[in-house]
């Protein structure tokens, strides 16, 4: 007779003294764990709840502007810093991780318009309603030296944006036409215009860096290349765009704020449809920016909240609003893409965390693990009616919510009468015009 | 198959080079130049010929594919190649790895842990859809693989008995087991004699470490059996008739003459549910935290142990419930019926799922298998049947001679059934046809109670005289997962464990007979979608709206224009399907006619060859 009976040596299953971690011996065998599904479905929708649990995106208000903060500028070398300019001509210098304004300076009369920091990081540019550019060096004045700007360019017009090119020492400002300038002349070295009045806002290509983009307030997008005379090509829409931006890794899509309370993503190749329409906003979108990641957006607009797109959905994904935020003029993502920061009228900028419910400070790496697995989790069962319920539902202000309703009754009479149009007219009289198409009216080259 | 070829190929003329390299081109001196032999000449003219048949296949091989080439034929010449490479850098450098690349996975064990099969890629995909598909299935290939792989490091196996030549299993007692066996094995093997208050129904805790027995005329005990150490004794001085462990060693239920009691580890009362009444037997579904009962007023109720409420009572209307069982895989109890038949609930419908009819008498017992494939039973008829429950089929019948009161199914498929006071285990019933038992064991009274101790090789007898622990070799399952059920954790790893699987305690909502359902794509269809949403609103919101024609001055609102206004609208939907079809209709008749016409215009035509035709 051969016989072994299963004895297992408990010094095998226990830890030897207190000090030790206790032994947590596993065996993968799927029929020693049963329902599988369901228990990770359960511990998904656990982790959705605990996920609006923790979801307190707000981390910072940074008061101190006598006057509606209209633009921002993130700093090219340090995270901590941030540039804010105000409608009164004042620009802040602002240490985000004391939360505290380290340097004030007053660089125009009237608004400042635009600002941007040289891609070296040592200097920084404004423009202002009193049509000139300044150029401002990054460190602070010492003891007894006065805010003195490096260089003043007297312009000819009112400049209304501004944006610096990637490596060179160039820049180009936008007004009644779009100039590009060197730093070292007092004069554009190239000056573009295509039959418009004024430009809302220029941005150089981050990859293709001779290729800017601008908005014009013909409703038109104009694309160019600095090393040419004339512009590329350009796309007239419905209604005016307010910014572009463009996407940081794949830099051919740009996104604009549009006017008609939508943003739209193009393929700079391909202007006659844009790729995405992004819905939600309830009034006009003042300012867009990309997530150094390329995946995702972020969206000022008029009716006081900021919103977050996933660059290729339609609706955003996350809706950020306080009871104090008046109309949102300009908004930044932090280039560690971990923040938001958001400038208002109401003189405040504030500061946010992109993903609302993330735990900030250094995690354990236990900690990582479980939030990784319950991410994976919700990625797994976001489909789920209960879970996408709980993770999609957001409290908005009254009268957004009311106003978001009264868009969507409008715009279901809109394509109830189309129909009927259709049906009571001569077949082919009446096309389908799908929504990307709608917004555009014409490409030209 | 042929991009594996190429890839291996360039693989092996990928790890020749670098030798090659080495031969001709030596760093070390002119004077250690190796001879050219005549065999180098010719590998390298292989591997000319290799390069120029793989072509442009110069993808980066990987370790996995080295690895697998299932042909034996592809297999030695692999060997072949690599047993020259191995020569060529011995002779150049020394050892080298005898076994290069990651190690191979037995397919039966990379079997073990597949979830399901690969899905079939419909022809016009999204672009989007096709890469997440792609990357979802990669990751789950590498987690079986992973926990394949893990498979080889578990520490325990597991137990057996084998007799000498001409020896039985069946006849080797339990008294030589235990002597056989090291000490502590052997102390495994007692028996309590307990003949007072007999017979008794036994539970094991789902670690296996504890044991509850409760005599018929009210003893009850629970005991941590290993060690020997009593818990707690306590005699409800009333007759009980189940009893079950909970979720944890610390409470226990109870189902006495009237009412359904929980009591704690030392004994103490803690409920009396008066809901549950002349409840005969008990289930406990660990991952639901739910305690299904089956009463003498054939009831079948459930109570969620976790917060103290039924969730639901069925009315199963088939008399009395003393026949019960569930299956571990998707929590539907399964019950017998004098009439000899099975079936099978869940707690979300009010009749039951299945009815099967098992044998020709009533059903004395019933026991599923861990893995939720096969379902054992006995009846009055004296038979065992074998039935493959994922398809309701019959497998195997055995007769027994006194028939089998108890079932019961140990973590690694073998059965035990009480026949009188013998209890016999049989091995691979479903899958061979069974002669004789693998073991059998007489014990002093009738068999009430039979249970195979988790992770143990130990089945415990409840009898008329007591309590009895037998040791049956490969019985219990030798590996088991310290998250899931941890026979050595401590009173902390217990308390936390307890937290945990109350947080991921299954909504009684969720089951059914397939448990993975959750994990599949609903495909409702509109309809059905719209039937719900009548039933959740209480009204139909897309039904139409009967036409009132508007209220009209100057006679013209008279009921004669009114109907007149009424049928300019009425049936205007089937009035525009008919009118598609009609058009539908029309583009086809025009469609075949321009065809004949063609057809004619052909014919007409005179071709060179038709003087040929008669």
């Amino acid at each position: 007779m051969k016989v072994k009976v299963l004895s297992r040596n408990p010094d095998d299953y226990v830890r030897e003294t207190k000090l030790d971690i206790q032994r947590v011996p596993r065996n993968y065998d799927p029929t020693l764990h049963p329902f599988e599904v369901a228990r990770e479905y359960t511990r998904a929708l656990n982790a959705t709840k605990l996920e609006r649990v923790f979801a307190k995106p707000f981390l910072a208000s940074l008061d101190g502007h006598r006057d509606g903060v209209n633009c921002l500028a993130k700093h090219t070398r340090s995270l901590s810093t941030l540039l804010s300019g105000s409608c009164d001509g004042e620009v802040k210098v602002w240490n985000l991780s004391k939360r505290e304004c380290v340097r004030t300076l007053q660089a125009h009369e009237g608004f400042v318009r635009g600002m941007v920091v040289r891609f070296c990081g040592t200097s920084f540019f404004t423009i202002g309603d009193d049509k000139t550019i300044k150029q401002w060096k990054m460190e602070t004045p010492g003891y007894g030296e006065e805010e003195e700007p490096l260089h003043t360019i007297l312009g000819k017009t009112v400049f209304t944006g501004l944006d610096h090119h990637q490596k060179e020492g160039v820049f180009a400002t936008c007004g009644q036409q779009v100039d590009i300038w060197d730093e070292q002349r007092s004069s554009p070295i190239r000056s573009f215009t295509w039959g418009v009045d004024s430009f809302s806002s220029v941005s150089f290509n981050p990859v293709e860096t001779d290729l800017l983009g601008s908005c014009a307030s013909d409703r038109s997008i104009v694309l160019y290349d600095m090393r040419e005379s004339a512009p590329l090509k350009k796309v007239i829409m419905t209604m005016r765009s307010n910014t572009l931006c463009w996407n940081p890794m794949e830099a051919y899509y740009f996104t604009c704020a549009n006017e008609d309370y939508n943003l739209y993503t193009y393929d700079m190749r391909y202007l006659e449809k844009p790729l995405v329409v992004h819905m939600d906003h309830v009034s006009a979108v003042l300012d867009v920016d990309y997530s150094p990641t390329g995946q995702e957006f972020v969206s000022a607009s008029f009716d006081k909240t900021i919103r977050i797109f996933p660059k290729d959905a339609g609706h955003s994904r996350e809706v950020y609003h306080t009871k104090r935020m008046q109309h949102v003029i300009c908004i930044k993502w932090s280039a560690d893409s971990k923040y938001i920061l958001s400038g208002s009228d109401e003189m405040n900028i504030r500061l946010w965390k992109a993903n609302a419910a993330e735990k900030l400070g250094v995690l354990a790496p236990r900690e990582r693990e479980a939030a990784n697995y319950s991410q994976k989790l919700k990625e797994k069962f976001q489909n789920h009616p209960q879970i996408r319920r709980i993770a999609r539902h957001r409290h908005l202000p009254k009268s957004i919510y009311h106003q978001t309703k009264e868009l969507r009754v409008m715009k279901d009479a809109r394509r109830r009468k189309e129909m009927n149009v259709r049906k009571h007219s001569k077949p082919g009289a009446v096309p389908v015009v799908s929504e990307k198409e709608k917004h555009v009216v014409t490409v030209v080259k | 198959m042929s991009s594996r070829h190429k890839h291996h190929q360039t693989y092996t003329t990928k790890m020749a080079s670098p030798d090659e390299s080495t031969v001709s081109v030596s760093h070390v001196g002119k004077k250690k130049k190796a001879p050219s032999r005549y065999w180098q000449e010719l590998q390298k003219e292989k591997d000319e010929a290799k390069d120029a048949g793989a072509g442009e296949g110069n993808k980066e091989p990987t370790t996995e594919e080295a690895e697998e080439s299932n042909t034996p034929k592809q297999k030695k010449r692999k060997f072949k190649e690599k047993r020259d490479q191995n020569q060529d850098k011995k002779c150049i450098s020394g050892k080298s790895d005898p076994f290069p690349g990651k190690a191979r996975i037995p397919e039966d064990r990379l079997q073990k842990f597949k979830r399901k099969e690969k899905i079939k890629k419909p022809p016009h995909q999204h672009y989007k859809l096709r890469t997440m598909i792609a990357r979802s299935e990669e990751a789950s290939e590498m987690a079986q693989k992973q926990a394949a792989r893990f498979d080889l490091l578990l520490p325990e196996e597991a137990g057996f008995l084998e007799g000498d030549e001409g020896e039985d299993t069946c006849l080797v007692s339990q008294e030589d087991i235990a002597n056989a066996v090291d000490i502590t094995s052997g102390a495994k093997h007692f028996h309590l004699k307990l003949s007072q208050f007999g017979p008794y129904r036994i539970d094991y805790s789902k670690t296996g470490r504890h044991l509850l027995i409760g005599g018929r005329k009210g003893h009850v005990a629970c005991i941590d059996w290993q060690s020997k150490h009593l818990m707690c004794e306590i005699n409800v001085m009333e007759s009980v008739n189940d009893i079950k462990w909970l979720h944890s060693e610390s409470m226990y239920a109870v189902a006495q003459k009237k009412w359904l009691y929980v009591y704690d580890s030392n004994g103490i009362e803690l409920h009396c549910i008066r809901k549950f009444n002349d409840v005969l037997r008990m289930q406990f579904l660990p991952y639901h935290f739910l305690l299904a009962t089956a009463s003498s007023t054939s009831f079948l109720q459930y109570l969620d142990v976790s917060v103290g409420k039924e969730v639901v009572a069925i009315n199963t209307k088939t008399g009395r419930l003393d026949v019960m069982c569930q299956n571990p895989q998707n929590a539907i109890i399964h019950l017998g019926h004098p009439n000899g038949t099975v079936t099978l609930w869940s707690p979300n419908q009010k009749e039951a799922l299945v009815k099967m009819l098992c044998h020709q008498g009533a059903v004395r017992s019933l026991a599923v298998e861990k893995n939720g494939t096969y379902m054992v039973t006995s009846g009055m008829d004296k038979k065992l049947k074998v039935y493959d429950i994922r398809a309701f089929k019959p497998l195997k019948s055995y007769f027994l001679p006194a028939g089998a009161s108890c079932l019961s199914l140990s973590q690694r498929g073998l059965l035990s059934a009480a026949t009188g006071d013998i209890v016999q285990v049989y091995r691979d019933v479903w899958s061979t046809p069974v002669t004789k038992p693998y073991m059998a064991h007489r014990v002093r009274g009738t068999v009430w109670g039979l249970h195979f101790c988790p992770f143990e090789d130990v089945l415990g007898v409840g009898h008329q005289d007591g309590f009895t622990s037998m040791l049956v070799p490969g019985a219990g399952e030798p590996n088991f997962d310290a998250l899931d059920a941890n026979p050595f954790r401590s009173a902390k790893q217990r308390q936390e464990w307890e937290v945990k699987a109350l947080l991921e305690k299954i909504q009684p909502e969720l089951i059914s007979l397939d448990p993975t359902e959750l994990g599949h794509v609903d495909r409702a269809t509109f309809e059905q979608k719209h039937e719900d949403r009548v039933k959740a609103l209480g009204f139909d919101p897309l039904a139409k709206v009967k036409f009132i024609p508007k209220f009209k001055k100057k006679g013209r609102s008279s009921a004669g224009h009114v109907e007149k206004r009424k049928k300019q609208v009425a049936h205007e939907d089937q009035r525009d399907i008919i009118r598609k079809a009609m058009e539908d209709k029309r583009k086809t008749e025009e469609e075949r006619k321009n065809k004949e016409q063609k057809k004619t215009l052909m014919l007409s035509q005179k071709s060179a060859l038709d003087r040929f035709k008669k």
